[in-house]
């Protein structure tokens, strides 16, 4: 078991994802920072969507009951196991009482804690992730709580590697979003969107799980921001008529009425998780084929990780 | 309706042929959102194939929609905008009562919050424009109807829709082992019942001894 000393800000249980259900109006889940999160769990030995933990800008301190292995990946933050400086984007053995602190993160906005063996909270409809709007799964359906007690599932102890430096992530400065154009593009005026691919948006503090919200210039609309309501993808960019987009993440609604731009390819949904209110991005436009050789690449990219073995 | 039901077939034959390269779909009032893997399926193969069930789905036939009964209350606090939507509507409160229930509801789609079913059926005199102001906080349960919408809200949220009843039964319970309710496709009847029946209904289903009437 690990046991809750302090939550953090908004901490929950996610794995790979709740998949099915967005026909009942029940999001994925899961980590808004994927790779981050698989990271985190080939550190420890775990398969890749074994359930973990996803902490906010502020991570949490836990207590390990008994020996284990865990690694934190994701935001920049400062790790502490018995109050000493331990390292991120590695695996940490621990003993029994041990109590590891996860401080603010100084740069990025998820983290990751992985514990070797996966959380094993019950899963509801096939996931261990937690939708909180729907109250459903991780912890009793809500963020973690001081006491909770995490229980872990059995695993050997893995060999204790690294992230090499050349691969480790980077967060910050202004990024670069790839976009296919559509489902609703015709809705717009050609300036319209000429403003949403040559304009830097900002990124709001009312961002969340649910979506990005943008703050920018206007995109502007042909004939009025309503649609007859559709489904809308990870990555959707919805503009409602103040022209602001907003780019619908993990817990997004499943089907909505305001017309939708574009969608954030797959693999620059990360670097967007991971981007502070503040923080500034563009959108640049691809075409599917190029937006499926970029998803291979990152794909590649993903599974060729230097993992270094480093003494433990 | 029949754009919907063309929607509704081309979602069972993707399930039925088990489509390669398919994650998951969303059906909506007019369109299908297929989830897919580019590793498994290209995207022009895609297109291609589902052009092709897309036009088997004008004649294909579905299994036989489920029946599913929802008690109703209509009384009091539980119809909280009964009064002034039969006042907007011109009727009598009993007329529109009986209107409303008297109708069978098609679900077209679940969607906004888990398991709140997009239903039209309701005779033209119900139509009615959305509440000037949304109220912040509608009861889940609550058997709302606006534009010529009729749904059933599934958890407490905002809400634009005139309330005029209430079912004990749960849209959506995460606790529950199936947690959703409706599905797309279903047919809804409301049953009315008195406020006593209501009290006696919400407490087996809170006991967990109640089963929706699905036929």
């Amino acid at each position: 078991m690990i046991r809750v000393v302090d939550p953090g800000p908004q901490t929950t249980v996610q794995d790979g994802g709740r998949v099915g259900q967005l026909r009942y109006a029940i999001p994925p889940s899961g980590p808004v920072d994927r790779p981050s999160f698989v990271l985190a769990n080939r550190l420890v030995g775990n398969p890749d969507g074994a359930a973990a933990l996803e902490f906010t800008l502020i991570g949490p301190r836990l207590a390990a009951e008994a020996p284990c292995a865990i690694a934190v990946t994701g935001a920049d933050v400062p790790v502490l196991v018995n109050d000493a400086p331990a390292a991120a984007l590695t695996t940490l053995v621990l003993e029994a009482g041990d109590i590891v602190r996860i401080g603010a993160a100084r740069a990025g906005v998820r983290g990751y804690i992985a514990v070797g063996g996966g959380l094993e909270v019950p899963p509801v409809l096939g996931s261990r992730a937690t939708y909180l709007r729907g109250r459903l799964g991780g912890m009793h359906g809500r963020a973690l709580a001081r006491n909770d007690r995490l229980p872990i599932g059995t695993a050997p102890v893995p060999r204790a590697r690294t992230v090499a430096s050349t691969a480790r992530p980077r967060w910050g400065g202004e990024l670069e979003l790839r976009v296919v154009l559509g489902p609703q593009a015709d809705r717009f005026t050609d300036e319209g969107v000429a403003t949403f691919l040559s304009s830097a948006y900002e990124v709001l503090p009312q961002s969340d799980r649910m979506g990005a919200r943008l703050k920018g210039a206007r995109v502007a609309h042909a004939r009025g921001h309503d649609i007859i309501s559709d489904g809308i993808a990870l990555g959707a960019v919805q503009v409602p008529g103040d022209g602001q987009p907003i780019v619908l993440l993990v817990d997004r609604q499943s089907t909505g009425g305001y017309t939708k731009i574009a969608a954030v390819c797959s693999f620059d949904i990360p670097r967007l998780a991971q981007a502070k209110p503040g923080q500034r991005v563009r959108f640049s436009a691809v075409d599917v084929a190029t937006a499926h050789r970029l998803l291979e690449e990152s794909d590649a990219a993903l599974a060729g990780v230097d993992l270094e073995e480093i003494a433990s | 309706m029949e754009i919907n039901t063309r929607v509704r077939a081309l979602d069972y034959l993707i399930e039925q042929k088990a489509v390669p390269g398919v994650i998951e779909t969303v059906p909506s009032y007019r369109a299908l959102l297929v989830y897919y893997d580019p590793s498994i399926v290209g995207y022009d193969a895609l297109c291609t194939e589902l052009a092709a069930l897309a036009d088997q789905a004008t004649t294909t036939t579905m299994p036989p929609a489920r029946e599913v009964e929802l008690p109703c209350c209509y009384d009091g606090e539980l119809g909280p905008d009964l009064e002034a939507a039969a006042a907007r509507l011109g009727l009598s409160v009993d007329d529109l009562v009986r209107l409303h229930a008297g109708a069978e509801y098609l679900v077209y789609f679940i969607g906004f919050t888990p398991g709140l079913p997009y239903m039209t059926g309701a005779p033209e005199q119900l139509t009615i424009p959305r509440l000037d102001t949304p109220r912040l906080k509608v009861p889940p349960g609550s058997v709302a109807i606006g534009g010529i919408q009729c749904c059933v809200y599934s958890v407490e949220s905002p809400g634009g829709f005139w309330l005029l009843g209430r079912t004990p039964l749960r849209l959506y319970d995460p606790a529950a082992a199936e947690p959703i309710l409706l599905k797309p496709g279903d047919r809804v009847r409301f049953r009315r019942i008195d406020r006593r029946e209501f009290d006696d209904i919400a407490a087996r289903v809170d006991a967990g001894r109640f089963h929706a009437v699905i036929r």
